[in-house]
């Protein structure tokens, strides 16, 4: 694996970066010739309105999907370079997601969703059982553990959510609109969380917000618009 | 094994749906079951026939008779080892509808003949002893509860159309199991005696069967024995016994080509309704498949989970539905007579076991690749 720090510290390095759907006959530019640095151990808020490209944006630094143009490099690793099946292993292995709907499997229990990362390592199962008891805990969910998506409230669903994304111990924690679904209170439970986890555990986290309340509690905040960056970032 | 909580849970998840699907793979395999026990007593015979064994009958058809007389030519045909004759006697016991083979023959020459049938030294020794003794298989002496002693009345409408008397000395059972075990046989020599004032087949038989010493040689002893009778007035046909019993099952018609007809529709409406259900299921689903993906499944592991989960919905029902087929045939012959060899065979049920994995397979993998070519950025907007 290739040093983090490679980069002059920067954990994501994304350079000159274009991003373009095609529909039909239209080509619809959603990212262009963007530029982003995020250091290892920072907490960053991307904000922008409704299709300004912050998701794809995500997607591009999460390896769910590839740039038209440009390189996105994340723990030193060139993610264009690898291919479908590597670029899988590698998301397996460094990034933790945490998505707007909770995103949980309905026919498992909290400590079951938790617990799927972990099926595609070699731990044992105690190994995993016990990896899945510390992320439950560090999200305050641990007498929650049996139960199922549909009894829990939007904010407990979210809390099992995160604790998915860092049952791993991924080196990037990347949240899209994580508080979107939520009311302000589950929302501002879930941002003392995901700061905790950036302060305490010195996790480098992305998160996808139109919130300002909630980029707030970012150390720092990039804006987006019509697919550029228009502050906290060089072009 | 890790992973079957998850299959499970998604094969679960609407239960009414999937208890269905699984209810109508069931009934198919029930009725696979049972097709295939019905083939087993139809053409079973041809499976159990002796490959050294040859059918010697009337060449114009098997309900002429032929000279008793020919036994001795017959065994003095070059690669013969021995010969052994049948008539059909037709009795009746009680009721038309109590249907069971019943045979006159010479018991040493039988018994040598058909070593798959059992009979206890002591009870052929009391065969010879009693001109109007008979041995039956032990289905037909259960189903009548008939032990040894027991006088039998059987009346035959082909012979003296009188009621005749049996002694039981003896009950036979069969080395297979798929050995018949329903026919009654009785002493020739009775049979013969007691047919004279009829004035009609004394010294005929129905057919022979003879051993040939070596059954490579079956096809050149056969014709031997169809020259040795040429251009007499009792012409002979001779044939291996499996073509014979086949000759048999053909008379119904080409049994194994029914069963496919039938088990080929049926599985074809269950490939659909299963497809139907894992193509929903996996439609459903699509944005779990992108999230499964984003935590870094790939694509060959959503694959194989989909696969898996049809595979577990097929074997599943399959299963149940070969267990209940496997207790529902081991009660018999559910004719009462008709079909005597009536089981479900283990070669079939492994056949089916197989069958529930291939139904599994083929219905899973058009949604399975569907998942597999799922873009996660694309899957996870559907959630």
């Amino acid at each position: 694996m290739s040093d983090p720090n490679s980069n002059n510290g920067a954990l994501v390095q994304v350079t000159g970066v274009e991003k373009i759907f095609h529909r039909g006959s239209e080509d619809i530019h959603v990212l262009s010739n963007m530029n982003l640095r995020v250091p290892a151990g920072e907490f960053l808020a991307l904000m922008g309105p409704s299709g300004s490209g912050k998701s794809t944006l995500l997607n591009l630094i999460g390896g769910l999907d590839r740039p038209t143009k440009g390189t996105v490099e994340v723990a030193g690793e060139r993610l264009d370079t690898l291919s479908d099946r590597q670029l899988a292993a590698w998301r397996a292995r460094h990034i933790g997601f945490v998505f707007q709907l909770y995103n949980l499997m309905p026919v498992l229990t909290a400590e079951r969703n938790v617990e799927l990362p972990l099926l595609l390592t070699h731990l044992t199962k105690a190994e995993r059982r016990k990896h899945v008891e510390t992320a439950l805990a560090m999200v305050g969910l641990s007498h929650r553990a049996k139960h199922y998506p549909r009894t829990m409230s939007g904010g407990e669903q979210q809390r099992v959510g995160i604790a998915r994304g860092i049952v791993t111990d991924p080196t990037l924690l990347l949240c899209d609109e994580p508080t979107g679904d939520l009311d302000r209170k589950a929302g501002d439970e879930i941002l003392n969380l995901l700061q905790a986890l950036n302060r305490e555990q010195g996790k480098t986290i992305i998160m996808v917000t139109h919130d300002p309340h909630a980029s707030a509690r970012a150390a720092r905040t990039v804006h987006l618009d019509k697919g550029q960056l228009t502050s906290g970032e060089g072009k | 094994m890790k992973f079957f909580h998850l299959i499970w849970g998604n094969l679960t998840r609407h239960k009414l749906r999937t208890s269905l699907t699984l209810l109508s793979i069931l009934v198919a395999f029930v009725l696979f079951g049972f097709l295939c026990a019905i083939k087993q007593a139809l053409v079973g015979g041809v499976e159990l026939a002796g490959v050294d064994r040859l059918i010697v009958r009337h060449r114009v058809s098997l309900i002429q008779l032929l000279p008793e007389a020919y036994q001795a030519r017959m065994e003095r045909i070059p690669g013969v080892g021995s010969a052994a004759h049948q008539t059909w006697f037709g009795g009746i016991y009680q009721d038309p509808k109590n249907f069971f083979m019943q045979c006159p023959v010479v018991p040493q020459e039988f018994m040598a003949m058909f070593p798959e049938f059992i009979l206890p030294p002591e009870q052929m020794k009391a065969w010879l002893a009693t001109r109007t003794g008979a041995i039956v298989g032990r289905k037909t002496a259960e189903r009548f509860h008939w032990k040894i002693g027991d006088k039998v009345p059987i009346t035959s409408p082909i012979w003296l159309r009188k009621t005749w008397e049996f002694d039981i000395v003896g009950i036979f059972d069969g080395a297979k199991k798929g050995t018949d075990t329903t026919s009654l046989f009785f002493r020739y020599d009775y049979f013969d005696e007691t047919r004279k004032s009829q004035n009609w087949g004394t010294g005929q038989v129905g057919w022979y069967t003879i051993r040939v010493k070596d059954p490579a040689q079956a096809a050149d002893v056969a014709r031997r024995v169809d020259e040795e009778f040429a251009n007499s007035p009792a012409e002979t046909k001779t044939e291996p016994e499996g073509a014979f019993a086949q000759g048999f099952a053909n008379q119904i018609g080409n049994i194994a080509f029914i069963v496919a007809g039938i088990l080929g529709a049926v599985f074809f409406t269950i490939l659909l309704v299963t497809g139907s259900t894992m193509s929903q299921a996996v439609r459903e689903r699509i944005g779990e498949l992108g999230v499964l993906k984003a935590i870094g499944f790939t694509n060959g592991q959503v694959l194989s989970l989909v696969l898996a989960e049809s595979c577990l919905l097929t074997m599943l029902g399959g299963v149940l539905g070969l267990a209940l087929a496997w207790v529902m045939t081991s009660r018999g012959d559910p004719t009462g007579g008709m079909l005597p060899m009536f089981f479900f065979p283990v070669r079939d049920v492994l056949v089916g076991l197989g069958l529930s994995i291939a139904l599994g397979l083929i219905t899973g993998i058009l949604p399975a690749q569907q998942a597999m070519r799922l873009r996660v950025a694309d899957a996870l907007r559907r959630m």
